[in-house]
């Protein structure tokens, strides 16, 4: 690096040096403990790697007396719950996102609002859990054993309807996701100048329409990540799923049967597994982690194109 | 006719208001007050803006010019606890009258901001954005006008190879002549701006003085500005403001060669403050 002579150089450096060492070795860090852990999990998975390939993932069978072991299901389960969620607590969490970032609202209400936002964010997995047995279970039970009665024919809505069920466990989902896409969106539409609403508004926008055309298009690369950190997150989601969801594993297509997720079979099983089965275990273990890795990752990707897109680094 | 305005609280003989009688009047001030909160920022402001001519608003930093233009399209109605009184009359019609829609309002009257603000879309997209809120939407009426607002900013040869890019790639000058484009593309009948060329360089700021010069046979231009060459350049008339007044209202040339007040002429020799 060559730096032009007049600048004093050896007053700023040893301390900037320090700061860049430290810098790196909290990066190594992280990154060997990722790799340890994933080290970790794929020994202990390799024995029921060796012995059912890719098969594990394609076969719906999980018996553990009978050492079979498949995670169709499962990875069903997941994707479905997480997705569920996502499109329910999408559109909320951002309408709450406006609320707090246009003003809509008098001052006080908002920081209001978003203290409540922020509880729910802190409230316990468990707690969540418990709710959802006391008021989510009967209602689903109920309103789905109706809508399952008329809409029956339509894919995914056929009965019989459990009140334990992929529907109970998306719900509480949405629920747990909705602060981290509230805040992430939130961030995204603050971060927009103001210049930008009074230019919209100086052209005859209403407030919807400068929301529409100017506000959600500037804040998109924002909200595409609170939407994929939040896919992350449920795909994560254990207690809670694992206290609602009715952990079956069988194969239903209905979102009304008792399903399970990756990370509620793990929390369901685990703590009496032996044998193949903890092998077993460990092999959905490395593939929960690979599905969350991977998420994150593409989330990246398609943050720093949209980013691109819309000409640079603003926001997060 | 070299004349001055006092700021007496009395009615305002209508003579005064503007300088030129064979100018028509476009945009009327009469009592003007305005408070941000308690705060009083504008004092019984009485003037007339004629149609289809350059007026400048100069001043010192504070003294409410943008406060005043923002008035004009109510764009000061989006902040909390603003109050006014006294009246302002475009074309013979009072804005804050209940019949006015503030949208309407708005849709008649293109802004130029100190700072440029196209928004995060197409080139295209930016200048037929008028136009698509008012639910007009044929391409060929899109096109057209996407044509001609941005000839009319002299951007067009710059830009029509890449319409559909972002806006945002575009240089801080051509980023506030498309804001220009954007302001003018549905034909408004006034344009206001606010100091729209401190953050460009000399020849961005000629290219928009020029542009001003050649707009203002369409639109009725209210300019805010800190250039005391630039208000002699472009504009016909100039309104001196200090401390929330309007201190002298007058030709731009009688008030750069031989303004009448002690005030006015300090600002304008640089002697102020
Ligand atoms: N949003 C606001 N809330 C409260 N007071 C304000 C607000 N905007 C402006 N003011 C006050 O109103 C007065 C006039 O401000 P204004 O912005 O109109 O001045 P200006 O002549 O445009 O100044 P400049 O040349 O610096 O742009 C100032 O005293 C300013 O502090
Ligand atoms: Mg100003």
């Amino acid at each position: 690096m060559s730096v032009p002579a007049f600048i004093p150089q050896n007053r700023y450096r040893p301390r900037r040096d320090y700061f860049r060492s430290l810098c790196w070795i909290a990066a190594v860090m992280i990154i060997l403990l990722l790799g340890f852990i994933i080290d970790e999990i794929f020994t202990r998975a390799l024995p029921a790697i060796h012995h059912y390939g890719w098969h594990f993932l394609t076969s719906s069978e999980w018996r553990p007396n009978r050492d079979l072991y498949g995670v169709l299901p499962m990875l069903f389960g997941t994707a479905v719950s997480s997705f569920l969620a996502l499109l329910l607590a999408l559109p909320l969490g951002l309408a709450v996102a406006l609320f707090l970032s246009e003003n809509f609202l008098p001052r006080p209400m908002r920081q209001l609002m978003r203290m409540i936002v922020e509880m729910l964010a802190a409230t316990p997995s468990v707690v969540y859990g418990l709710w959802g047995i006391f008021t989510l279970v009967p209602l689903v039970q109920h309103y789905g054993g109706i809508v399952a009665h008329h809409w029956g024919w339509i894919p995914f809505l056929h009965g019989p309807a459990y009140g334990n069920s992929l529907f109970t466990a998306s719900l509480v989902l949405a629920l747990m996701v909705l602060p981290t896409i509230t805040a992430i969106s939130r961030a995204a539409l603050v971060a927009i100048p103001d210049t930008f609403r009074e230019g919209a508004y100086a052209l005859g926008a209403t407030r919807w329409e400068t929301i529409i055309r100017v506000l959600l298009p500037y804040a998109a690369p924002g909200i595409v990540a609170a939407s994929i950190l939040a896919f992350g997150r449920a795909m994560g989601e254990t207690m809670a799923v694992a206290m609602l969801i009715g952990n079956s594993q069988r194969l239903t297509l209905s979102l009304f049967s008792p399903s399970n997720t990756l990370s509620a079979l793990l929390a369901n099983q685990f703590s009496e597994a032996e044998g193949l089965q903890i092998n077993a275990l460990m092999y959905a273990a490395l593939i929960l982690i690979m599905l969350t890795l991977g998420t994150n990752i593409i989330g990246e990707l398609v943050l720093r194109r949209t980013q691109k897109a819309l000409g640079g680094g603003h926001c997060l | 006719m070299n004349q001055q305005i006092k700021n007496s609280t009395e009615q305002v003989p209508s003579e005064v208001m503007s300088p030129s009688s064979d100018m028509e009047t476009f945009i009327k001030v009469i009592n003007f007050n305005f408070f941000y909160g308690k705060k009083q920022t504008l004092f019984n402001i009485n003037f007339a803006i004629p149609t289809k001519h350059v007026t400048s608003f100069i001043g010192p930093s504070g003294s409410g010019k943008s406060t005043l233009l923002r008035n004009f399209n109510r764009m000061n109605e989006l902040l909390p606890g603003v109050r006014h009184e006294g009246d302002i009359a475009i074309d013979g019609k009072s804005i804050f009258d209940a019949s006015i829609e503030i949208i309407a309002l708005r849709r008649r009257i293109g802004m130029v901001f100190q700072k440029s603000n196209p928004f995060p879309r197409s080139i295209y997209e930016n200048v037929v954005f008028p136009l698509r809120i008012m639910g007009r939407n044929k391409r060929s009426l899109l096109n057209e006008t996407v044509e001609r607002s941005l000839r009319s900013v002299a951007l067009w040869d710059e830009v029509k190879d890449r319409l559909h890019e972002n806006a945002l790639g575009l240089s801080g000058g051509q980023m506030q002549r498309l804001c220009i484009a954007r302001a003018i593309s549905s034909q408004p009948e006034i344009l206001l701006m606010d100091e729209p060329c401190s953050a460009l360089d000399p020849i961005a700021t000629a290219k928009i003085e020029e542009l001003i010069v050649e707009l203002k046979k369409e639109f009725t231009i209210v300019i805010v500005t800190h250039s005391m060459q630039q208000a002699s350049r472009v504009s016909d008339l100039t309104a001196f403001f200090n401390f929330g007044k309007l201190i002298e209202f007058d030709h731009t040339h009688r008030i750069f060669t031989a303004p009448i007040e002690k005030q006015t002429e300090d600002y304008i020799t640089g002697r102020f403050g």
